[in-house]
Parts: C-alpha cells; structure tokens; sequence
C-alpha cells in the first residue's frame, strides 16, 4: 500500500488578536484585558491514509476539521509537526472554492483549474463536463460575486471534482446544496472514489460517511479522538443515539437514500 | 476496517511531500500560464465599472505630466534653462509611474486577492509578479508616447544608450518587486503598511531628477556625500539610466544647454542592480518566513 497523506504529530496554534490599533491596545492594557488570546486549532494530531483510502473526518463545530484539511491542501502550514502528501491534491475547502467575485464563473474555472495544476487544453476539454454538472445555466458569464452561495459552491465542487487529482478534499459540500445537488455530489464522490483516489471527506450526516468512506476519524477540540471503522466513529459521536431530533433523521435519510 | 487497495495503476508517480511547499519566484515564472490567467484578470478588474476603462492610466501620468511642466517649466522658469524640458520630465515619469503602480498594487496584491489565498495552494508570490507585470504592460503606450515625441525632436541614440536604459528600466523593475514583495507580506499583518507606501510614494517624485536636472544636484553638492547618497537611491538610477537613453541623445552636444549626467552611469547602474538583485533575495525570504501565516490571518 503506498502512502498517500502522511500527518505526523500536527500541531496547529492560532493567535486571536483583540486589539488592532494603538488606541484600541492602550485602552485594553489600561483595563489589564487581555491584548490577544491562543487557541489550539489542531492538537497533536497523527494518522496516515493510504492512496485510494477513503476517510470520513467527522466532529463539531470548531473542532479543526477545516483547519486539518488546509493543513492537508498546504493552504495552512503546520507549527510544528509534518505533513507529507503524495500527488495532486484538488478539493473544496470550508463549504467554497477560492473564487474571484468580480470574474465571471467561466473565468473563475480557467483560473481555479490553472491553480489545481490543469493547462489550458485539460480545462478546455473538461469544460463542457464542469458546467454541466454544475448547471449554473446562464449565470456562467455572469460575475461570481452575484451567485447564491449554492451556486458558487456547485461551480466550485464541479472544477474540483473534474480536476486531475490523486487526493480529494471535500469539505461539507453537502452543506449548502440543494437536494438534488447533493445526490449529484454523492454519485460523482462514488466515482473519485471508484478510481482509487484518497478521498478526505467532511460531514456531519453520518448516513453519508457510512456510505462515503471506509474510515472515520473524530476530531474532539482539535484532538484526534477516534480512528477506525465509520460504524464505530459514528457511534463514538452519538450521532446515531439522538433519534428524536429531527434534523439528524432528515440528515441521515440524505445519505441513506442515495 | 476494509481498507480499501489502490489500484497500482492509480498510485501516484510522485514523492512524498510537504504540500503547498510551492512558493518562490522560480515557481511563478514556472507555471505561467496560471501567471498569464492572473495578469488578464488584473487587467481587467483595475478599472472594472469605470467608463473610461484603461485610458485612465493615462489620464494620471499626463494630468502629473502637466502640472510639472506648466508648474515647474514656466512659473519656476526652467524650460529656459534646460534643452528639452518636457521630454526629461516625462521619461522620468515613465519610470516613476512604473516604480509607484508597481510598489502600491503589489503591496496591496496579497489583501485582494485573499479569497484565493486563504482557500487554495499556488504559490503566493504570483499576486506581486501579477501586479508588477500589470504595471510594466501599463508602461507600454507611455513608452510608444515617448518613442513618438523623442523622435520629433530628433533622437539619435548610441547602441550603447539602449543597454542604458534597459539597466534603468531593470534597476526599477527588481527595486519595485522586490519592496513589493515584503510589503504585500507585512500589509497581511497591518494594513498600515498600504497607507505608508502611499506616503513613500510622494516622495520619490522629489527624490529623482525629473522636475530638476541633476545638474541642480551637482551645482549644490558636488564631490559631497549627499550626492552620493542621492545617486545610491535605485529610482534615481533607473530614471537617470533612462534619460540616457531617452533625454540625452535629444540634446545633442552643442545645445546651450548640454546635458549634465553623473559619472560611472554604468559602474554605478550595474553595481546598484547588483544591490536590489540582493533585496530581492532578501525579500524572498522574508515572504517566505510570513507566508504560513496568510491564510489564518487574512
């Protein structure tokens, strides 16, 4: 099996910073409040994926899965600790692509693709196939500030998902799509899958990990707190206890009927 | 656990790396079309909205043109005591307007465009090569003014004023990416640094020989060390450089009023690009040091 994301011992600190002004740091300092605070976004964190593993990255809110994953994309650089990746990486990250808002959508794929390594010929002949899936219909030539969010996230999953790749991040795409968006990213995330690319995916709908991956890691305030098969992870998050709140039945059908 | 085996035909032919690890100059110029795809959208979202579009850098050199030569030429008489006057103030602005577009838009570069920052990998310093390219594409129709009135006075430069005014133009070009470079980095962490390159800016219009001939400066501090330390400053090289080529040769030697230039122009011109080539590696490394930080605090 050949090695396809390597996290060793990753750390990741942010610093909140109260005060941006002299006035604002004079004032803070006179009261003795505090100037700035540090948090641990990512604590110690380590696994390996192999290539073609998929691995569902589950937790709360503001548990570092997002911060993970720009870890994993080099967005975000470690403090201290490695992490190695092997291959193209493509992906979504936060719910949204890195988009230009005062660029049309077609322009914004050029340039999306030419950031996830594709020459003008790839993109050119992968177009017709993005724009379709993305089926932002006449919006294509119109700037990407004036989409709906759905809308810009549908292009964004689109370019990613066509994009040559050897690892997948998918970050709560499931987030902001209509329904049938949604089965549309399922089938299409079957398919990456299918041709053996490391699939990283982020979700809070167990029924979808269930089908999704193979592996459930469980961030726990940036702790790794679970590693191993999805069943127990999800168990492991008492997802699957909370019966009677009805989004997380209306959650778990969304993954289940597809 | 059914982990699933890759396809052998899937693996990947490539080592185990640091991801993002892309940054660095020499990785700009290697992907350019993505370079290309960032130069186009800058050049069409600088004035995007407004009616007179692109010609509006022309409107700011010539409004400033204008001022200098109607303000500085005849209410501080120095069309009278110079060969060419207009022609010296706008090869200097050419290459002053290209320092200062360069310097402020790059700085900005890395805050605007932070939607790609924050969210993808590609190497960070496309953003400042992007402006400066930006900037330099801006020069072109000043330069084709420039080439139009220089030989309506009747130009004739030597091979050797060419090489000139290509060491001027280079000395610029590196100068500007280089402070570019360090500030688009610090202007994450402070927006100040925008506002302090605006006041920078002001400055190096008095700090060049444009809307005075250098022989001012040597009339006042010959043999001193201010005129050393004015002739260390990068931008008066380069726009120094340029008269050389643009202003000089329309002078001619018997004008009343010969054209009075520095000596060692290319000793000096040389050593000094050698100097902002350092500046530029030095920037390098501090960008490098500040980029892990960008996406988290932008």
């Amino acid at each position: 099996m050949t090695e396809s994301i390597v996290v060793q011992d990753v750390s990741k600190r942010f610093t909140m910073q109260y005060t941006r002004t002299i006035k604002e740091m004079s004032i803070a300092a006179l009261r003795r409040q505090p100037l700035k605070d540090t948090f641990l976004a990512v604590n110690d964190v380590s696994f390996t994926a192999h290539q073609g593993e998929s691995i569902g990255l589950m937790g709360l809110n503001g548990s570092g899965k997002s911060t993970l994953l720009k870890l994993i994309s080099g967005v975000m650089k470690p403090d201290t600790g490695k992490v190695l990746t092997r291959g193209r990486i493509a992906g979504l990250i936060a719910a949204g692509a890195g988009f230009h808002h005062q660029l049309t959508g077609r322009e914004n794929v050029f340039l999306n693709a030419a950031i996830l390594g594709m020459s003008e010929a790839e993109t050119k002949r992968k177009f017709d196939q993005i724009v379709d899936f993305a089926d932002v219909g006449k919006f294509l030539d119109t700037p990407v500030g004036h989409y709906s969010s759905g809308m810009s996230a549908r292009l964004g999953f689109a370019v990613a998902a066509f994009a040559e790749s050897d690892i997948f991040l998918a970050d709560e795409v499931l987030a902001v799509g209509d329904r049938p968006f949604k089965k549309k990213c399922m089938a299409r995330m079957q398919e990456i899958k299918a041709e053996g690319r490391t699939l990283f995916y982020v979700s809070h709908s167990p029924g979808s990990v269930r089908k999704m991956c193979d592996r459930a890691l469980v961030l726990e305030k940036g702790v790794l707190a679970f590693d191993g098969p999805v069943a127990e992870g999800i168990r492991f998050l008492k997802y699957d206890t909370d019966n009677e709140d009805d989004e997380t039945i209306a959650d778990d059908e969304i993954g289940a009927d597809i | 656990m059914t982990t699933q085996v890759a396809d052998p035909g899937r693996v990947p032919d490539a080592p185990l790396v640091a991801p993002g690890d892309n940054g660095g100059l020499h990785n700009v110029f290697r992907q350019r079309y993505l370079l290309r795809l960032l130069v186009r959208k800058e050049l069409q979202a600088r004035y995007q909205g407004s009616v007179l579009g692109l010609l509006w850098s022309y409107v700011l050199p010539l409004v400033r043109f204008l001022a200098y030569f109607l303000v500085i030429g005849f209410i501080f008489n120095m069309t009278r005591g110079m060969t060419n006057f207009a022609i010296h103030i706008f090869t200097g602005l050419v290459m002053v307007h290209y320092f200062t577009e360069t310097f402020s838009s790059g700085t900005r570069s890395i805050v605007k465009n932070k939607g790609l920052v924050r969210k993808m990998s590609l190497p960070r310093e496309m953003f400042p090569v992007a402006a400066m390219l930006v900037s330099a594409y801006h020069t072109i129709p000043q330069l084709v003014i420039l080439v139009v009135g220089v030989a309506l006075t009747g130009w004739s430069p030597e091979p050797l004023d060419f090489a000139a005014g290509l060491l001027g133009f280079s000395i610029i070009a590196v100068f500007g990416m280089g402070l570019a470079l360090i500030f688009s980095a610090a202007n994450v962490f402070f927006k100040d640094f925008q506002n302090i390159v605006q006041t920078f800016t002001i400055f190096v219009t008095w700090s060049v020989p444009m809307i005075y001939p250098y022989d001012r400066i040597a009339d006042l501090f010959e043999g001193t060390w201010v005129e050393q330390a004015y002739l260390a400053n990068p931008i008066a090289n380069g726009v120094i450089l340029f008269q050389q080529l643009f202003w000089v040769p329309t002078v001619g030697p018997d004008a009343e009023y010969p054209a009075v230039m520095p000596d060692h122009l290319f000793t000096r011109g040389l050593i000094v690009l050698a100097a902002c080539l350092v500046l530029l590696a030095v920037a390098q490394w501090i960008f490098t040091r500040l980029e892990g930080k960008f996406a988290e605090r932008l």
